[in-house]
């Protein structure tokens, strides 16, 4: 029943699972916005994480030490940021057609290891909750906020340092001003493409870490594209975000909640259809997406190669 | 002559990116231990080895043909849809509807209704993000993706609801299907082969967008706005509407697509509750053949035939040397990259020509110049 939802036990849990669920989102989300803050758009995100969450799984598997398979990812993110920063910046490639290739080599590259590496779906023992004496016991907040496994706090975490990268340090001004005016800033002696080459590979990297964090911390499995547009939809996190790192932290938790509520609502079985509950994130982030992109404006250099003039 | 040559070797330039990527494919080939040769042959054999494997080829060719060549309106209208693969499933499952409750028609006329019916449904569900971006500023690329989650969702309710097969409402295997079509509402076969109707129909509309493209005031203005939306505002172009119809009738396109394949294919709309269980990822794998073609849609006759044949000898490489066809994917992935890539060798090469030919206009030679100056002469004597 409807009511179901609104006991205490119930309510507490969505805003656990709400939370834990928004990890993978707020990894890669804060790492595309590096990418946009600088003009580059980012779209072979979902690439990024399913090779990365192989990797992180396989390492972990076949080594046990869950670190080695996040550090694997990490590297794996990386590469692949390197060969878009190549593509997007040396070559000038169309960023958003060139996102899509990443993205099918990184489906069927991450599909093709599984099915000669492992053939079957495995699962591992991931990173645990950690339990931190006294808050961990709190009543319901400690559930919330203090019984997550430790990339939930790294993600959390990462918000605020984004935020003061990016507005407080040189290198954030630098950043932004490449995305801005890369002609400014280039004619300032700052070089667009050392910073854009640095946001690419950041971004690969924490893709890299948000798919690590489905397969070894949050469900436990690799199967063929276990992400299934989770890398999309942080893209849009982003745009939903106004590129702010807050903004980006509050659409990854409005998302992953009513995730959460619809995973509760078919565990409950109220009776919604399940698929039409999986629809309802969507949806939202839609409507909010309506009512708030048009205020603010992208950065001006986003999607458009630099190229010295003459 | 010189000129000649570099424009074939512009025109080439998608095939040497189609090596690229298959060399690299070999590198990967061998440290599976797999000869690539061997691997390459099956391929080549499960695509084009008998007049069946032919025919299987242009099966999976039209629809990436028709999702292409929507891709290039839209793209063409500098309007990026990554939708294809729900603007697919929406026209299938209207399609689908149509086929299987106006029994009481001649077939030829359900049959035109149902694709009419998918054309309509891909419209609309391309038209929505089109209304977003023009109306409301929402990026396309994020509101296309959305767009397809929420169709998977939207099907697998409606194969596992109301239009359930009632063979399986009976039955607890419960797998998402409707029921089958009359044999009398199928799109019609070559027969023996699978090749059907759907393929002749693919091409003659590949025809008719070219047409529509540069033949008519509104794909000039479908491509103005997609070249220089500033320009075109100022020519009294109403660009916002342009945009929606551009995505509008690129998600027909791929409706089409969706129609053809549960018409002419599987005779019912089946899915395993993922988007590519029913479209087989034709929304995104029409996009490769569509840039492949050079945003052209007679190209992209060629280029649809060419992955086709890439995911049918995926299949038979897959049996010969057991190398899973996931292989196909990732090298579908490269060669989008190295074509993309390789656009800024063809961007150098009219730079230069362009600059070759300033100099030229600049500095005319000496027999030119007398050449005007009589003609000038000539004007002021007359």
């Amino acid at each position: 029943m409807i009511s179901d939802l609104f006991t205490v036990t119930v309510l507490i849990g969505i805003l656990a699972s709400g939370i834990r669920l928004s990890t993978p989102y707020l990894f890669a989300a804060i790492g595309e916005t590096f990418g946009q803050k600088s003009g580059v758009l980012n779209l072979g995100v979902e690439g990024q994480m399913l090779l990365g969450a192989f990797a992180a799984f396989y390492v972990a598997l076949t080594t046990g030490n869950l670190w080695l398979g996040l550090f694997t990812a990490m590297i794996v993110g990386a590469l692949m940021g390197l060969a878009m920063a190549y593509v997007t910046v040396n070559l000038h490639a169309e960023q958003g057609i060139s996102g899509i290739g990443f993205y099918l080599f990184g489906l069927g590259m991450s599909d093709l290891l599984f099915q000669k590496l492992m053939g079957t779906v495995e699962t591992v023992k991931g990173f645990p909750e950690i339990y931190i004496p006294g808050l961990s016991d709190i009543p319901g907040i400690g559930k919330i906020f203090f019984s997550q496994n430790i990339l939930v706090y790294i993600a959390y975490l990462l918000v605020p340092i984004a935020w003061f990268v990016l507005n407080k340090t040189t290198l954030g001004l630098k950043i932004r001003s490449v995305g801005e005016n890369p002609d400014a800033a280039d004619s300032l002696g700052v070089s667009v493409s050392r910073i854009r080459y640095f946001t690419i590979i950041l971004g690969g990297t924490l893709s890299g870490i948000a798919g690590a964090s489905l397969s070894i911390a949050l469900l436990n499995v690799f199967q063929q594209n276990m992400t299934s547009g989770l890398g999309f939809i942080a893209v849009a996190l982003v745009y939903f975000g106004a590129w702010r790192p807050i903004g980006v932290l509050g659409g990854a938790l409005l998302f992953s909640l009513i995730n959460s509520l619809q995973l509760w609502v078919q565990v409950l079985s109220i009776p919604i259809p399940s698929d039409i509950a999986v629809m309802m994130p969507y949806v939202v982030t839609i409507l909010v997406l309506v009512a708030t992109v048009s205020k603010v404006r992208a950065p001006s250099a986003l999607t458009k190669p630099f190229e010295r003039g003459d | 002559m010189q000129q000649k040559l570099g424009s074939l070797f512009d025109a080439l330039l998608p095939v040497i990116a189609t090596l690229a990527a298959l060399a690299v494919g070999a590198v990967m080939l061998l440290f599976l231990k797999v000869n690539p040769v061997e691997a390459y042959a099956a391929l080549w054999d499960g695509a084009f080895g008998s007049s069946n494997a032919f025919a299987e080829t242009l099966v999976k060719a039209t629809p990436l043909l028709l999702v292409g060549i929507g891709i290039c309106i839209s793209f063409r209208g500098d309007v990026i849809n990554i939708g294809g693969e729900g603007q697919m499933i929406i026209g299938a499952v209207l399609a689908t509807w149509v086929g299987l409750n106006f029994t009481g028609l001649p077939g030829w006329l359900t049959i035109t209704l149902s694709m009419m019916a998918g054309f309509l449904g891909g419209a609309i569900w391309g038209g929505i993000p089109g209304v977003l971006k023009a109306y409301f500023s929402v990026n396309e690329i994020l509101s296309t993706v959305m767009m397809n989650a929420i169709a998977v969702q939207l099907m697998n309710f409606l194969l596992r609801g109301p239009m359930i097969d009632p063979a399986q409402a009976e039955m607890a295997s419960q797998i998402p299907q409707t029921a089958r079509l009359e044999e009398i509402f199928r799109l019609p076969r070559l027969a023996p082969t699978r090749l059907h109707l759907g393929a002749l129909i693919a091409v003659i509309f590949a025809v008719l967008v070219y047409i529509l493209l540069w033949r008519t005031t509104l794909g000039y203005r479908i491509r103005a706005v997609g070249q220089n939306p500033h320009a075109s505002r100022y020519a009294g172009i109403k660009v916002q509407r342009y945009m929606v119809l551009a995505l509008l009738l690129s998600g027909a396109f791929a409706g089409l697509a969706g129609a053809t394949q549960v018409f002419g294919v599987n005779y019912r709309m089946i899915t395993d509750g993922s988007s590519s269980g029913f479209t087989g990822s034709a929304g995104f794998n029409g996009i490769v053949a569509a840039l492949f073609g050079g945003l052209h849609p007679i190209l992209t006759i060629p280029a649809s035939i060419l992955f086709g044949a890439l995911l049918v000898g995926a299949n038979k490489m897959q049996r010969v040397v057991q190398v899973p066809s996931a292989l196909i994917t990732a090298l579908n992935g490269l060669v989008v990259v190295f074509v993309v890539s390789s656009e800024i060798i063809r961007k150098r090469r009219q730079r230069r020509r362009e600059a070759v030919a300033k100099r030229d206009d600049e500095t005319p030679p000496p027999a030119v110049e007398a050449g005007n100056k009589k003609i000038q002469q000539a004007e002021v004597g007359s």
